[in-house]
């Protein structure tokens, strides 16, 4: 294992997220608090309690989840994408490093960013609601999953991406209303029969379902079914990321 | 002593069905600057990259420094330093900074010291704490000689490294090659500038079309394939050769006022004797004469032309 190398494009790219601080920390931050304020105090005060929690409570897993995920997609995606665009990616591709090595930097250091960006949504949130978090562990492992599963996906589409965009295409036009209509914002519960089957498709409500409860022990579907949809798209991810790899596919000629 | 860079039937076959390599072998010895000219699209940037694994090689082999160059390729890749071609750098990385991460993807720890000396003998120094975006295009190239340097290679492959560079520049990068192989750095470089592999090479490899046509000491190279011109300039035009003269294959220029021979310098018998004595009998008068040798850039327009 060169430990060295990963740590090297580690360290690289959080040098980047300094560098963009408003961009990165700041803005995702920013514009979580503006939802709070407009769906958590002005228009929640007119929802009554969602499963026995304040709907400003009940927001915050659905935010931070909608931010981790939005997040992590666009570090990774842009974080590879890049240094492919300047052409400096030869130097990664040409150094004694291993595909494990490179993905485990670019992705870990991607997940890094969003959980700082999901953690502080979660300091910030402290001060505006009552939060409780019933299962700790589980809070982390989704939380954490999440993270890196979106910046799996994010590599992905760096790699797949061969302009801006392409970049940007997925991200806006497939995995925010994704993430939107997953669950983020309401209860599933709250649709109507045949919406609630339909949404069953969408793997983001797994997401947000698992997090959810890991606070208020509160689910739409049942916890299992979460990890396991979790995983299975943890997998899904890993196995393109692999297949990338092995044949070179828009890295190497 | 085993070469340092054993590339044996190298083919590389890209998707589109262009073959860029046709069963290229090709042994670099340990310490010589080596020069592979070749023309545009000849191949010489896919040689390189599939030597530093940017490309997949269809089929063959790879050895750096004994190393297998896909199976063992951190082995093989510690010992390369490449300067590519294009000066990709990222615009707002610290220049300090970026040649530190380069050493760092070969798993090396900072070493101040070296980045310092490095970033100073390319003249680097005063710019250490700007972004990249602040070089001018000869500093980006030298900060690329210096990411390449960082992580202190055995091998350097510098592909074309004089591409649109000024006289100052090239002189610049000549004195490197030559500091560098004094330190027993072995170089390979890439040119179509024939005058840069005559300065700095001590072997010149030809490759066109996906095949290496040569492969021969620089001096060697010059001498076997020097040809050398005699040009006589005439004090009366002539109309044509004359048919005494006819055995020389002698070439009329100028109107008739100049005839031109071309002669082996290594030919046992040039047959400038016989040419003069004959022209003499032949009536053909000259009032001046001169001779030129080929140039490694006659020889390899040559080489081209054939293949």
């Amino acid at each position: 294992m060169n430990f060295g190398a990963v740590r090297s494009i580690y360290l690289a790219e959080m040098a980047r997220t300094k560098r963009t601080l408003m961009q990165s920390v700041v803005s995702p931050v920013i514009s979580t608090v503006l939802y709070f304020v407009v769906f958590g105090a002005a228009i929640g005060s007119r929802i009554s309690e969602v499963d026995g929690v304040s709907y400003g409570a009940f927001l915050v897993p659905g935010l931070i989840m909608l931010s981790l995920m939005t997040q992590s997609l666009s570090n990774a995606a842009f974080g590879i994408y890049f240094p492919r665009f300047t052409g400096t990616i030869f130097e990664v591709l040409s150094a004694p490093v291993s595909y494990l090595e490179i993905t485990v930097a670019y992705v870990g250091a991607a997940a890094s960013k969003s959980i700082i960006v999901g953690l502080i949504i979660l300091l910030t949130a402290n001060f505006f609601v009552d939060l409780e978090i019933r299962h700790p562990v589980w809070m982390v492992t989704f939380f954490v999953l999440t993270a890196v599963t979106f910046a799996l996906l994010g590599f992905i589409i760096g790699i797949w991406a061969d302009n801006f965009e392409k970049l940007q295409f997925v991200p806006l036009l497939i995995v925010t209303p994704l993430a939107f209509l997953g669950g983020s914002f309401y209860s599933i519960k709250m649709l109507p029969e045949f919406w609630q089957t339909v949404t069953l498709v969408n793997p983001v409500v797994y997401l947000i379902s698992g997090f959810r409860w890991s606070f208020y022990g509160q689910a739409d579907v049942s916890l299992g079914l979460s990890l396991a949809a979790t995983s299975l798209f943890l997998i899904g991810s890993l196995a393109i990321v692999h297949w990338i790899f092995k044949t070179g596919y828009r890295l190497k000629a | 002593m085993a070469p340092i860079l054993s590339v044996r039937d190298l083919e590389k076959t890209y998707d589109g069905g262009f073959q860029a390599l046709k069963s290229v072998s090709l042994d670099i010895e340990e310490g010589e600057v080596f020069a592979l000219l070749g023309p545009n699209g000849a191949g010489k940037t896919t040689l390189i990259s599939t030597i530093c694994g940017l490309v997949r090689p269809t089929s063959g082999s790879i050895h750096v420094g004994g190393h297998d160059a896909m199976k063992e390729f951190r082995s093989a890749r510690r010992l390369i330093g490449l300067v590519p071609q294009e000066m990709p750098t990222a615009p707002f990385e610290i220049v300090g900074d970026t040649v530190t991460f380069s050493r760092g993807l070969f798993g090396l720890p900072p070493d101040r010291p070296l980045i310092d000396g490095i970033l100073k003998d390319l003249t680097l120094w005063e710019k250490r704490n700007n972004p990249i975006m602040a070089l001018s295009g000869g500093m980006k190239r030298r900060l690329l000689v210096a990411k390449a340097l960082s992580h202190e290679p055995k091998i350097l492959f510098l592909d074309e490294p004089t591409a649109g560079v000024d006289v100052e520049l090239r002189h610049d990068m000549w004195r490197i090659v030559s500091e560098l192989k004094e330190r027993g750095v072995t170089i390979i470089l890439t040119t179509h500038y024939i005058e840069e592999a005559e300065e700095m090479a001590d072997r010149v490899g030809v490759i066109n079309k996906g095949e290496i046509i040569l492969v021969e000491e620089k001096e060697e190279l010059m001498r076997k394939l020097g040809r050398k011109l005699l040009t006589l300039n005439l004090t009366e035009p002539l109309g044509a050769v004359p048919d005494s003269l006819s055995r020389y294959d002698l070439e009329l220029a100028e109107e008739g006022m100049r005839l031109i021979y071309t002669y082996d310098t290594h030919a046992e018998r040039t047959g400038i004797t016989a040419l003069l004595t004959d022209l003499a009998d032949a009536g053909v008068r000259f009032q001046d004469l001169q001779t030129d040798q080929s140039s490694l850039e006659d020889i390899f327009v040559g080489l081209v032309k054939e293949g």
